[in-house]
């Protein structure tokens, strides 16, 4: 009995780790005062600023099209890769293929953001293209990372997959492609929306690798953030992060109560 | 009967080919580049390094390959200190995080089966809103006139506001705070396997609690540990945004220096030195976690 009311009080104590920042995020966010941590009354005047500030809507709705543009990629090819790494069994090359797929989780961001950098000034070099960076450069380096959390997503779903279905299918003469799209789709599909989203907030999220691979006039929202953040407190980007808590966890307990019901 | 064969052979590679080009092509080759230009000379100009293999007049490829970057790295005092810097902080960042992640992933793992989806899925979702924004709420909370002093003064705990932003201390909070979902996790992961009827035999035997979670649950839960660690371990090491929010003057890591090499030197050479040996540093803990992954993998499977 002690021991289990020891384990709750970690809990407690962690989740309360976890959530302080955030919900101080959000407090703050409605303080009239300028100065963070003194309550100067109710406000809501710093979301007003937010959307007037011209800067970071232009860079919101280029980091939100950055992000889309990824995290569709990232499903494409992470399910593919997933496909190769289930029902593949052994071929030459798989001990690259899943070296490569794995190491961008565990990469440190500055050294992809660098590497990638070189990529496209040596093929710009080479080939002409991507002519300069931005949009193309940033969708492309948050594709590659992307794809690895999708894989890793998708491939686990596989995994666990009954192959029947498939086969019955195939008995009956359908195509593997339309197997796939038919049959296989359909029942991982939670897992490719799971992998979408990911693939989507890792985009939205990124500063490091798109500080690397952005140019003049391609300014993302987290480099901007992270701009004006390092200069000092900023009120407008507690009104932003509250803006995003709220949007993550309504979409977050949509699709709880979407999984929840089917069951 | 052989042309539906042949189609569906060709269908299988393209499925293995469009990943497999697009990880050569945007992963593979750009770590290939750093390794290169890491032995290029830094020049002005665009792309300011020298070219590592020159076509000489006799048509006789001259490689110049030089360590220069390297010894350099060695010679600054400010980039091994950096080095060891990254390596310490991580470090202790990811026994801070096992030693608070444990708790809450044991503790999940042992609630009632209802209600661990809904405490994981609280465990994630700090994950899943703004890394940056997150970190950002930290200095308002751990300035000198931020919230946490504030508490601290209005309880009478101290007089005086306590330094933590702009120190390694407000490093390691940041860490741990932005890290312990990697961390809890794979331990959840391990943990919820794990066969209560082990436990229950260890007690019928006279083991006391303690005795039991010594002998059964920590050893078998040592692949989530490790697992745990990795995630944590490799990307504190070249964390960037962290240490340059949170961090102060003197909180040099090796993120932040390659950063500041690439970016305001402009000696890409040295930068591409750097990121080869924060790589070095990183081999075995990648190597070894993926080994872990294929394994674990292939338990699933079965």
């Amino acid at each position: 009995m002690r021991r289990s009311s020891a384990l709750t009080t970690a809990l407690l104590f962690g989740y309360a780790f976890l959530y302080a920042p955030i919900a101080l995020l959000m407090v703050y966010s409605f303080n009239a005062s300028r100065e963070v941590s003194v309550w100067g009354g109710f406000s809501t005047k710093w979301y007003g600023e937010l959307l007037q500030n011209q800067a970071y809507l232009d860079a919101g709705w280029l980091s939100l099209k950055i992000a889309a543009t990824s995290a569709t990629g990232a499903l494409i090819l992470g399910t593919l890769a997933a496909l190769v790494l289930v029902r593949y069994g052994r071929f030459r090359g798989r001990l690259l293929f899943n070296g490569l797929i794995t190491a961008p989780l565990v990469m440190p961001e500055i050294i992809l953001g660098l590497a990638m950098l070189l990529l496209f000034v040596a093929l710009q070099d080479l080939i002409g293209w991507p002519d300069g960076r931005g949009f193309t450069t940033i969708a492309i380096a948050h594709t590659t990372v992307g794809m690895a959390y999708a894989t890793v997503v998708i491939r686990s779903r596989l995994a666990q997959m009954d192959e029947s279905l498939e086969e019955a299918a195939m008995d009956l003469g359908a195509r593997p492609i339309k197997v796939f799209f038919l049959i296989t789709i359909p029942v991982i599909a939670p897992s490719l929306a799971a992998a979408w989203l990911l693939a989507f907030t890792l985009s939205l999220d990124d500063v490091v690798v798109a500080q690397f691979v952005s140019g003049p006039g391609s300014t993302t929202l987290p480099i901007e953030v992270f701009s004006s953040v390092r200069l000092g407190v900023s009120p407008q980007v507690n009104a932003l992060g509250t803006i995003i808590v709220v949007a993550v966890a309504v979409i977050i307990g949509v699709a709880w109560r979407l999984s929840t019901r089917k069951r | 009967m052989r042309v539906a064969g042949g189609r569906r052979e060709w269908g299988r590679r393209l499925v293995l080919a469009v990943p497999y080009i697009w990880l050569v092509v945007f992963f593979l080759t750009p770590l290939l580049i750093v390794a290169k230009i890491s032995f290029s000379e830094m020049r002005l100009g665009i792309p300011p390094y020298e070219p590592l293999i020159d076509w000489a007049q006799s048509g006789v490829a001259m490689v110049r390959a030089s360590f220069n970057n390297y010894a350099l790295l060695f010679e600054d005092d400010l980039y091994v200190q950096a080095y060891i810097q990254s390596l310490t902080i991580a470090g202790i960042s990811t026994l801070l995080c096992l030693l608070i992640g444990y708790p809450m992933a044991l503790g999940i793992a042992r609630a009632p089966e209802r209600s661990r989806g809904p405490l994981l899925l609280l465990v994630i979702v700090p994950f899943w809103t703004s890394f940056l924004i997150r970190v950002y709420s930290w200095m308002s909370i751990l300035r000198d006139e931020g919230v946490l002093n504030h508490a601290l003064m209005g309880l009478g705990l101290i007089d005086e506001p306590l330094v933590i932003l702009n120190t390694d201390w407000a490093v390691y909070v940041g860490i741990v705070y932005s890290y312990l979902p990697f961390m809890v996790l794979p331990l959840y992961a391990t943990l919820e396997k794990l066969d209560p009827s082990l436990l229950e035999a260890a007690a019928d035997l006279g083991a006391r609690p303690i005795r039991a979670f010594l002998a059964v649950t920590l050893p078998l839960s040592l692949p989530g540990i490790v697992a745990g660690s990795l995630l944590v371990f490799v990307p504190a090491v070249g964390e960037y945004v962290i240490p340059n929010l949170l961090g102060g003057g003197d909180t040099q890591m090796l993120g932040k220096a390659l950063w500041d090499v690439f970016a305001q030197t402009r000696d890409w050479p040295s930068a591409s030195a750097l990121a080869v040996a924060m790589l070095v540093a990183l081999v075995i803990p990648i190597a070894l976690f993926q080994r872990l992954q294929t394994r674990l993998e292939e338990e699933e499977r079965r």
